[in-house]
């Protein structure tokens, strides 16, 4: 009915908070990894702000899909107020109803899976720290 | 039928952006993170309808798995007409630009 605008709501507070964070952000840090060749390559330090933007792409790209979806079923229109459901009091709960069950459940697994992400991102960025040679 | 139709177009993207990234400029990331977002979400829906039909939800009639097989094509296409349209405006490898100002 309308579970994808709880997803919308949090990549809007994500993507706000990627561009606050961004913005206060210092120099990222610079890390030197040895290459399978001998040679040196220099790599920084992935910032925040950058996987904040992981989430917010995933966000987005998933509610902008899932709106098409409403749209298909005919849940969404273009004129006032968008949302078939929201017309009548009965189907308005039942749409608040999805929106805290099923809508939430999207944006807790979307950003299980982006903490997941995180984990793996940090244990790539650790092992190529140990591997750093001494200089 | 949608999910396994995005969770397809996402694992064909992801394996594209494997092959290519980083050195690639064609932002197949954009399709990663659409296709693998939906598909979370369309994962989510699942749940929640086998949770409500249980057995029922394996067994779609075939006017209803068609319809859905139809709707994950027209997401997919939507999802590409989304990437194009970014991949022309931000136009990494200046094609665009070069079009545009080209002489004759």
């Amino acid at each position: 009915m309308a579970c994808f605008i709880v997803p919308i709501a949090e990549a809007i507070v994500t993507t706000v908070a990627a561009k606050v964070i961004q913005s206060k952000e210092k120099e990222p840090e610079a890390l030197k990894i040895a290459t399978e060749t001998g040679g040196f390559e220099r790599e920084t330090k992935i910032p925040f702000s950058r996987k904040l933007k992981w989430l917010s792409n995933l966000l987005w790209g998933g509610s902008v899909l899932l709106a098409f979806e409403h749209v298909w079923h005919g849940e969404i229109v273009p004129w006032f107020p968008f949302l078939t459901a929201a017309g009548n009091p009965s189907d308005a709960a039942e749409m608040l109803h999805e929106m805290s069950t099923v809508g939430v459940a999207m944006s807790v697994l979307v950003t299980v899976v982006w903490i997941g992400m995180l984990v793996v991102s940090n244990i790539i960025e650790k092992r190529a720290l140990k591997h750093q040679p001494a200089v | 039928m949608t999910l396994l139709t995005t969770v397809f177009a996402a694992i064909i993207c992801t394996i594209i952006w494997y092959k290519n990234a980083p050195k690639s400029e064609m932002r197949v990331d954009i399709l990663c993170w659409m296709y693998w977002g939906a598909s979370i979400m369309w994962l989510v829906d699942a749940i929640f309808e086998y949770a409500e039909l249980q057995a029922e939800y394996f067994t779609p009639s075939p006017v209803e798995m068609l319809n859905d097989f139809y709707l994950g094509l027209s997401v997919v296409a939507l999802g590409l007409v989304i990437w194009l349209t970014i991949l022309l405006i931000k136009d990494p490898n200046g094609v665009v630009k070069a079009s545009l100002f080209k002489n004759n």
